[in-house]
């Protein structure tokens, strides 16, 4: 064995003393000290997130507090509406029309974001892909006083208003169709069960089927007839308010959440190994099998957790609603889609514009805090059970 | 479906059907055309869209497209100096004011998390804590703005600098996601190399980290800019103005319009559209604002996503 201790020093460190200290490993004081303070800097940076969390919070309790000490309760329930510069903060008027807005825009969003993320992450080849997701990234970076605008000027007029004009037939049209899918997939049951049956039950097979078709004629006729019936201009079949209802907004609403859904739909979907996929299809099953009872059921917690974050990204959205939802600073109850009326975040939105200053009676300034506190508590718990559901996912593959 | 014996004709015709012609699958080709129609339908909603908001707003651009970029907030739609040079200043400065607080303070906030932070409770409180405000409603933020920077710092005045920080905050926790997300995508060997030739944890990540991460946190710093210049209601919240702003004398550079009254791109548009129940041209101008917001908010998302697909594809 050599001796190191004779050896010429390389690097400047004092081999010969001290071979292998920790000190010597360790460089210069002067490095770690620049080391702690970048690693501080960046922990600072971190930080300011709990602090703006903790600030939202304060600022939301404090003027909530005053509000809620302040105010007489008779005021914020069972109120014909939210009139909040005249004192009275009826919230099931906010909280109603931020149920149907919710509900109906996810009727939209729901069907529409899990069907696209379906075909995007099972049906659409590689070069597909790559050319129609980032069309729906483009929608999902609309801002939302475009779908404002989009939903005061096309949706309401030209969808909204229609289906309340003719109301029997979009009802009638729905019963007809659904009554002709049952119809046909009831014959084509028929025609492909063996042909060996007696002729009693062939003669009553065609009887049966002749009173189908018939009464599926009759249907036809009979909303035919309704709709027809009548002045279009003043026979509304839904009372619809002109130039802005809640439904309207909601569809715009709803197009703004397809792309979330999507997208944390289709993540779910990705999500499921595919020698599920693999496995299903060697058992025989066709694609669409597949699909339906095997990926599905694997992602559902997923798709799950994307519903609630759309729910809660509806109950949010506020100026499609302000804009579109055809009220302005104030509203009366209402539970019918086809009125107008102001959600939480509307009501909020209405309160604050215009003016420098929110006027009104003494309260009149916190109860847009209070409002902002329950809708924070809402879309908080959502938020966190949905992130629940993903987490879910993620540990079971 | 029973078949009865393997022999029977017609049971074997449909098995080979069932096998060999997919076409025939007909629940299965309705599945598929109906996700298909689910994608569609979302496109055609877009293009719906983009062409009502053209046609309704170019008969504004094509016939004083000059005055409409340089012109200010009016009382009346026929007005030859209605215009959406405010909204525009407004937006640039609120971009600025994301640029400068939220960009530095949000990528930092990611490299501590990716880089530095011990599994420890405080990491996890951090964790929680950005996740959360990633959901929490925009107009939750103007009530914090509104609070913060106009009540109790200003009086009760609303300013340009209220409207900016506020939406600061509001990108804040989507810059540090997706940092975090373009740090995590950094492979482990490239630190591990560094260290191993004697790097300390800043050279890693000044050298190593930043660089490979870059043009992932170029891509969410984008979106959240885009975002921040289309968002609308914390705005409202905080005060910008909707109805008439007098004009400013000087540039749009001087910086003593921070303490003034201000407006916004997507704040001018909601203004126009209230406006329009009472004077119908100023659903055109609000038509003709929006398809110039829309080209902003379009051109940095499909940088963006085009700067996505590239490094994507470059690194396999």
């Amino acid at each position: 064995m050599a001796d190191i201790s004779t050896w010429p020093d390389p690097i400047g460190v004092n081999l010969r003393s001290d071979p292998l200290s920790v000190e010597a490993l360790a460089g210069p004081r002067r490095r770690a000290w620049k080391e702690a303070a970048i690693r501080g800097v960046f922990l600072c940076a971190a930080f300011i997130s709990i602090v703006i969390s903790v600030l939202i919070v304060f600022s939301l309790i404090r003027e909530a507090w005053i509000f809620m000490t302040g105010v007489e309760w008779a005021k914020t329930w069972g109120q014909n509406g939210w009139f909040p510069r005249n004192g009275l903060y009826d919230m099931p008027t906010l909280l109603v029309s931020s149920l149907i807005v919710t509900v109906v825009a996810m009727l939209v969003a729901g069907p529409l974001g899990l069907g696209s993320a379906i075909y995007l992450s099972e049906y659409a080849s590689r070069r597909t892909r790559s050319f129609l997701k980032p069309v729906l990234e483009v929608l999902a970076g609309v801002p939302s006083v475009v779908l404002g605008f989009f939903a005061l000027f096309f949706i309401s007029p030209q969808v909204i208003e229609r289906i309340g004009r003719n109301g029997w037939l979009v009802i009638g049209a729905v019963v007809i169709v659904g009554y002709l899918a049952f119809v046909v997939t009831w014959a084509r049951k028929l025609v492909q069960r063996e042909a060996g049956a007696d002729m009693a039950t062939q003669i009553k097979r065609v009887l049966i089927l002749t009173a189908l078709v018939a009464t599926a004629l009759v249907l036809i006729w009979w909303v035919n007839d309704v709709a027809g019936s009548g002045d279009p201009e003043s026979q509304d079949f839904f009372s619809v308010k002109r130039s802005g209802q809640l439904a309207a907004a909601a569809v715009g609403v709803g197009i703004l959440t397809i792309p979330l859904v999507a997208s944390v739909s289709e993540d779910a979907l990705a999500a499921v190994p595919k020698e599920l996929r693999n496995a299903s299809a060697g058992l025989g099953a066709r694609k669409m099998t597949t699909t339906v009872q095997v990926v599905l059921p694997a992602a559902v917690s997923g798709i799950v957790a994307a519903f609630i974050i759309g729910i809660s990204r509806a109950l949010g959205e506020t100026m499609v609603v302000f804009m579109a939802g055809g009220a302005a600073d104030a509203a009366l109850f209402t539970s019918s889609p086809f009125d107008g009326g102001l959600t939480m975040t509307a009501g909020m939105a209405s309160l604050a514009t215009g003016t420098d200053n929110v006027v009104g009676e003494g309260l009149t300034f916190q109860s847009l805090y209070f409002v902002g506190l329950v809708l924070f508590i809402l879309t908080l718990t959502l938020n966190v059970l949905a992130g629940r559901f993903v987490n879910r996912v993620r540990e079971k593959y | 479906m029973a078949f009865t014996t393997i022999g029977d004709t017609n049971a074997a015709r449909r098995v080979e059907d069932e096998i060999f012609r997919q076409g025939r699958d007909l629940k299965g080709s309705g599945f598929r055309v109906l996700v298909f129609a689910a994608l569609g339908l979302s496109i055609l909603i877009l293009l719906v869209l983009l062409g009502q908001v053209l046609n309704d707003g170019w008969s504004v651009l094509s016939e004083r497209f000059g005055d409409f970029w340089s012109g200010t907030l009016r009382s009346r739609s026929e007005d030859e100096k209605l215009g959406i040079s405010q909204g525009l200043v407004g937006s640039f400065w609120i971009a600025v004011f994301v640029g400068v607080l939220a960009f530095p303070i949000g990528i930092s906030a990611a490299i501590y998390l990716e880089e530095y932070a011990p599994q420890n409770w405080i990491t996890k409180t951090l964790d929680i804590a950005i996740r959360n405000l990633a959901g929490v409603p925009s107009v939750v933020y103007g009530l914090l703005g509104l609070f913060l920077f106009v009540k109790l710092a200003n009086d009760g005045q609303s300013s340009l600098y209220a409207g900016g920080i506020t939406l600061a905050i509001l990108v804040l926790p989507i810059v540090v996601i997706t940092s975090a997300e373009a740090i995590r995508a950094v492979p482990s060997s490239l630190r591990e190399s560094a260290y191993g030739v004697g790097a300390t944890k800043w050279d890693v990540v000044r050298s190593q980290v930043l660089p490979f991460a870059a043009p992932g946190i170029l891509t969410g710093t984008l979106l959240s800019l885009s975002r921040a210049v289309g968002e609308a209601a914390p705005l409202i919240l905080v005060g910008a103005i909707t109805g008439r702003l007098a004009p400013r004398d000087g540039s749009f550079l001087t910086l003593d319009q921070f303490d003034d009254r201000f407006t916004a791109m997507p704040i001018v548009i909601v203004g126009w559209v209230q406006e329009s129940g009472r004077d119908d041209g100023f659903a055109a101008a609000a038509g003709a604002a929006i398809v110039v917001l829309l080209g902003l908010v379009i051109i940095m998302n499909s940088v963006a996503v085009l700067l996505r697909n590239y490094f994507e594809k470059k690194r396999g």
